[in-house]
C-alpha cells in the first residue's frame, strides 16, 4: 500500500514537472506574467510530491516489506534501524529517486528564496530545472521504479553490502548528491541567461550563492568519500585516483572555477560567456559523474551500484541534457555581448589564471578516467592509468594555482602591479621557505616543495587579512574595528584558500607515512615509526548482524602507553562477506592505524601504519567548507538579498 | 589595453594552458600507462620493465601462505582458461579475495617468469570480474545476463578440453 502511494507520488511528481516546465517557459517566451507567476506553486508541488515519494521509500525499507524488489534485495530484518533508513539512498533505484528528490528541492528553493529575482529570470530558471527533473524521474520511473513488487516475497532480504553499513556512508551520499545537483542551479542560470540572451552583474550575484552552496556540499561529500574509503576499506590511503572518485572531482574542479569566474561577472561584467559554458560544463560533470560511474561503461573498484542494461536510457539522456544546453550555447552566447576591459596582470587576469590551470587539470583527469574506454576503441589495447599517471599530470598543473593563490587576492581589479602585491608577501615567502627547509630533512624534495606552498597558502591567507585590517599600521583597537567590520566573504576567501593549503599539507605529509605488513603471535611486540606494537590477544566478538574476530593491539611509546587500538575483521552472515574494521587512533596531527588481517596457525597478519598528518587531508576540507558558509552568511550574498538590485532592473520581462 | 589584444591574451593563456596539459598527459601515458594483460597473452605482450596488471581468475586450490622473514606471503596462481602465471604477493589480500574468483594484480614480471604484484584488487562484490576476461569468457559461451561466471576450475577444464590447466 505504501509502495504503491510511493509510485503514485512519484508520478504525481513527473505531471508537476511537465507542467513546471512547459507553463512557465511559455509564459516567459509570451511575455504573460500569470503564466510566470505559477512556477513556484508548480515548484513546490513538485518538490513535496518527490518528499512524499521518498518518504514511503524509506517507510518500506524501515518496516521491511520484502514484496517491494528494492528493499528485498538491500535490506535485511537484522540491518540496523539507522541502516534501514540509509538503505533508502544505498540501493541503485533508491540513489536515482533521492537524486531526482535533491533536484526538485533545487526548484522548490529558487521558489522559495528566489522572490526576488525578475518573474522572468525566475520562471525560466525553474522551468529549465523541471526540464531535467522530467527527464531524470522519468527515468526512475521507467526504467530504476523503486516501488517495484515482486511475488511471491521472500522470507527475509538479501541484505545491504556490509561496506555500506556504516556512519560515514550513511552521510556521504547526500552530502555529494547535494553537491552534484546543486550545480544544477547555476546550470538552470545560464540556460535561463542563454534564453533570454542577455547577462549582467546581477546574474552573477544571484548565481554565486547557489554556487558556493553547491560547491561547499561537494567539498563536504569528496572528503566524507575519501575518509570512508581511508578508514572503512583499510587500505591506509585516502586518494586512489578510482573513476568514481574523480567523476566526483571533476565538478569539483570546474565548480570552483565556475565561483571564481562568477565574482568576475558580478564585479566586473566580464567573462561572461566563459562563465555560462563553465555552468554548463560544471553540470556535465555532475551528470555524468553520478550517471556514466552507474552505467557501466567505466569500471572502477568501488562502483556499487551498477547496471549496465540501464545504459542507453541513461546516455541518451545525458546526450539531451548536455548536448541540448551545448547547442543553446553555441546559438545564443554571442548576444550576451561584450564584457569590461582588464590588463593581464589584475585581478581578473589572476582569476583567469585559476580557470585556466583548474580547467586543465580538469581536462587531464577527464583524460586519465575516460582512456582506457577510448585505448580500447581506438588502439585494440587495454591500458589504464593509475596513480603515478596523475601524479605526473596534476601536480605540475596544481602548482602555479597554489602559488598564485596567496597572491591573487592582494591584487587590485582591472590593473594591478605585481611587485607590491609580492612585496606585502616577504613574510609569507620567508615562512615558506623555512618550512620548507625544515620539510627536505624529514621528507623527499617534492613534498617538501609542497610542503612549503601549503605554508604559502595558508600564510598568504592570512596575509589579506592583515593587509585589510592594517594590522600593526594602524593603532591595535583601530585595526580590531577595521575586522569586525570587514565582510564576511572575505573571511570565507582566507578559510577556503588556508583549507586548501590544510589539505596540501596532509597530502605532503602523507609522503612521511609508513606501513609493515607482520604475522605475529599474540603477545609479540613490533616496533614501527619509534612506537612498540603489541598483539595482546585476540577474541570473538558477536554483531547484530555478523560475528567478528576482535585483536588488541597496545601501542607504546618509551614504555608508555599510548593506545589501545582494537581492529576487527567481521564476517556477514547473509552477504557472505568479511569485511575488515580498522582503527584509527588520532592527534589530529598523526594517525596510528590498525589492520587485521587472516589468522594463520594462532598468529595473526596485522598491517599497521603511522599517517603523519594525515587528520590535515580532512580537517582542511572541513576549513574549505566553513570558508564557504562563511562567505553565504555575507550579507551581499544571502540568496534573498540582492533585492534592491533586482527591483532597479528594468525590461526583464519582455516579450 | 583593447579589447582585441585582451582576447588574444586570454586565447593565448588557454591554448598555453591546454597545450601543457596536453604535452603532460602525453608523457605520462609514455611512461606511466598499464597494460591490462591475461595470462595466455603474457609471451606476446607483457612488458619486461614496466608495472602492467594481470586480470584473471583465482585457480581452485592454487593459494599457498608462505612468509617473507616476519612479513606474510601468499603465492597464488591466476588463469584465463588457456594459460596459468605464477603470482607471489607480500601484504593482506582484500576481503573479497577467493579461489575462483576474478582478480586484478598490478606488478611486475620477475626475471624467472613469475608475476610479483604490489597491488592485488578484488571488487567490492563477489559476482565481479575483470571486464577484459568477462570478453574473453564471452567469446567461450558464458554471457553476463545467465549470471555469475563459472567456477575458474569447471572452466579451465572446458576450455582446454584436457582437464584442469594446473592442480
Amino acid at each position: 500500500m505504501i509502495a504503491e502511494l510511493g509510485h503514485f507520488a512519484l508520478a504525481l511528481g513527473i505531471a508537476f514537472a511537465f507542467a513546471q516546465a512547459i507553463i512557465p517557459l511559455w509564459g516567459a517566451w509570451r511575455g504573460d506574467i500569470r503564466l510566470m507567476q505559477s512556477a513556484p506553486g508548480l515548484a513546490l508541488g513538485q518538490a513535496m510530491a518527490m518528499v512524499s515519494s521518498f518518504a514511503c521509500l524509506v517507510w518500506v525499507s524501515v518496516s521491511d516489506d520484502f514484496s517491494v524488489s528494492n528493499v528485498a534485495e538491500n535490506s535485511h530484518t537484522l540491518k540496523p534501524l539507522l541502516y534501514k533508513i540509509t538503505g533508502a539512498w544505498g540501493s541503485h533505484e533508491g540513489s536515482i529517486l533521492f537524486w531526482c528528490l535533491i533536484l526538485s528541492l533545487c526548484g522548490g528553493a529558487v521558489a522559495l528564496f528566489g522572490r526576488n529575482l525578475p518573474a522572468g529570470l525566475r520562471a525560466r530558471v525553474i522551468g529549465v530545472l523541471a526540464l531535467s527533473s522530467c527527464g531524470f524521474e522519468l527515468f526512475a520511473i521507467l526504467e530504476s521504479d523503486p516501488f517495484l513488487r515482486i511475488w511471491p516475497p521472500p522470507e527475509n532480504g538479501q541484505d545491504m553490502n556490509p561496506l555500506l553499513q556504516d556512519p560515514g556512508l550513511a552521510f556521504h551520499p547526500p552530502m555529494l548528491y547535494a553537491g552534484y545537483v546543486g550545480f544544477a542551479i547555476p546550470f538552470a542560470f545560464a540556460v535561463a541567461a542563454l534564453i533570454e540572451g542577455r547577462m549582467d552583474a546581477a546574474w552573477g550575484r544571484w548565481v554565486r550563492p547557489w554556487t558556493l552552496g553547491a560547491w561547499c556540499c561537494l567539498t563536504g561529500g569528496i572528503a566524507l568519500g575519501s575518509w570512508w574509503s581511508y578508514y572503512v576499506l583499510g587500505w591506509g590511503g585516502f586518494w586512489f585516483w578510482d573513476p568514481v572518485e574523480n567523476a566526483s572531482l571533476l565538478p569539483w574542479l570546474t565548480g570552483t572555477a565556475l565561483l571564481h569566474c562568477a565574482i568576475v561577472v558580478e564585479k566586473r561584467e566580464a567573462l561572461k560567456i566563459w562563465t555560462v559554458l563553465l555552468a554548463i560544463g560544471t553540470f556535465a560533470f555532475s551528470l555524468s559523474g553520478t550517471f556514466l560511474v552507474r552505467s557501466g561503461i567505466l569500471n572502477s573498484v568501488h562502483s556499487f551500484a551498477n547496471d549496465p542494461a540501464r545504459g542507453v536510457f541513461i546516455l541518451a539522456l545525458l546526450g539531451l541534457v548536455i548536448g541540448g544546453s551545448l547547442l543553446l550555447f553555441l546559438i545564443r552566447a554571442p548576444l550576451l555581448g561584450a564584457s569590461g576591459i582588464f590588463a593581464p596582470v589584475s585581478r581578473e587576469g589572476a582569476l583567469v589564471l585559476n580557470n585556466i590551470l583548474l580547467c586543465a587539470i580538469a581536462a587531464v583527469v577527464a583524460t586519465g578516467t575516460t582512456f582506457p574506454l577510448f585505448a580500447d576503441l581506438l588502439f585494440q589495447s587495454k591500458i589504464s592509468v593509475g596513480p603515478p599517471f596523475y601524479n605526473i599530470t596534476v601536480l605540475p598543473l596544481a602548482a602555479p594555482v597554489f602559488i598564485a593563490m596567496a597572491v591573487a587576492p592582494l591584487m587590485a581589479w582591472k590593473r594591478a602591479a605585481l611587485v607590491p602585491a609580492l612585496m606585502k608577501l616577504w613574510w609569507v615567502a620567508l615562512v615558506a621557505f623555512l618550512v620548507g627547509l625544515v620539510s627536505a630533512f624529514g621528507m623527499s624534495a617534492l613534498p617538501a616543495m609542497f610542503m612549503a606552498f601549503a605554508a604559502w597558502m595558508i600564510c598568504g591567507a592570512f596575509a589579506d587579512i592583515i593587509e585589510r585590517i592594517r594590522l600593526f599600521r594602524v593603532p591595535f583597537g583601530n585595526a580590531l574595528s577595521r575586522l569586525i567590520n570587514l565582510p564576511r566573504s572575505h573571511f570565507g576567501t582566507t578559510l577556503g584558500h588556508a583549507g586548501m593549503g590544510v589539505t596540501v599539507a596532509g597530502i605532503a605529509g602523507m609522503s612521511m607515512a609508513v606501513q609493515e605488513v607482520v604475522l605475529v603471535h599474540p603477545g609479540e611486540t613490533v616496533k614501527l615509526a619509534g612506537y612498540e606494537w603489541r598483539l595482546e590477544e585476540m577474541h570473538n566478538a558477536v554483531g547484530s548482524n555478523y560475528n567478528a574476530r576482535v585483536a588488541t593491539i597496545t601501542v607504546s611509546r618509551n614504555g608508555q602507553l599510548v593506545t589501545t587500538l582494537s581492529p576487527e575483521r567481521r564476517a556477514f552472515t547473509t552477504q557472505t562477506m568479511t569485511t575488515t574494521e580498522a582503527k584509527i587512533h588520532t592527534n589530529l596531527l598523526r594517525d596510528l592505524y590498525a589492520v587485521l588481517g587472516e589468522e594463520r596457525d594462532g598468529a595473526a597478519v596485522l598491517r599497521l601504519h603511522d599517517n603523519t598528518m594525515a587528520p590535515l587531508i580532512w580537517l582542511g576540507a572541513l576549513v574549505m567548507g566553513m570558508g564557504g558558509f562563511c562567505s553565504l552568511a555575507d550579507r551581499r550574498l544571502r540568496i534573498a538579498a540582492p533585492s534592491r538590485a533586482a527591483r532597479s532592473l528594468p525590461g526583464a520581462e519582455r516579450a | 589595453m583593447k579589447r582585441k589584444h585582451q582576447r588574444m591574451i586570454l586565447v593565448g593563456g588557454l591554448v598555453l594552458g591546454l597545450g601543457t596539459a596536453t604535452i603532460l598527459v602525453f608523457q605520462a601515458f609514455r611512461s606511466t600507462g598499464e597494460l591490462f594483460v591475461i595470462p595466455s597473452k603474457i609471451a606476446a605482450t607483457a612488458p619486461k620493465d614496466r608495472a602492467f596488471r594481470l586480470g584473471g581468475m583465482v585457480e581452485a586450490g592454487s593459494v599457498q601462505k608462505t612468509q617473507d622473514g616476519t612479513r606474510p606471503a601468499v603465492k597464488f596462481r591466476v588463469s584465463d582458461g588457456i594459460a596459468s602465471e605464477d603470482v607471489s604477493y607480500v601484504g593482506i589480500l582484500p576481503d573479497l579475495f577467493r579461489e575462483g574468483q576474478g582478480v586484478v594484480a598490478l606488478g611486475r614480471l620477475q626475471p624467472d617468469g613469475s608475476f610479483a604484484a604490489q597491488e592485488v584488487l578484488a571488487k567490492h562484490d563477489e559476482n565481479y570480474m575483470p571486464p577484459d576476461m568477462a570478453d574473453e569468457l564471452k567469446k567461450t559461451g558464458w554471457k553476463p545476463e545467465k549470471g555469475a561466471p563459472p567456477p575458474s576450475a569447471l572452466w579451465n577444464a572446458a576450455k582446454s578440453g584436457s582437464g584442469p590447466t594446473g592442480g
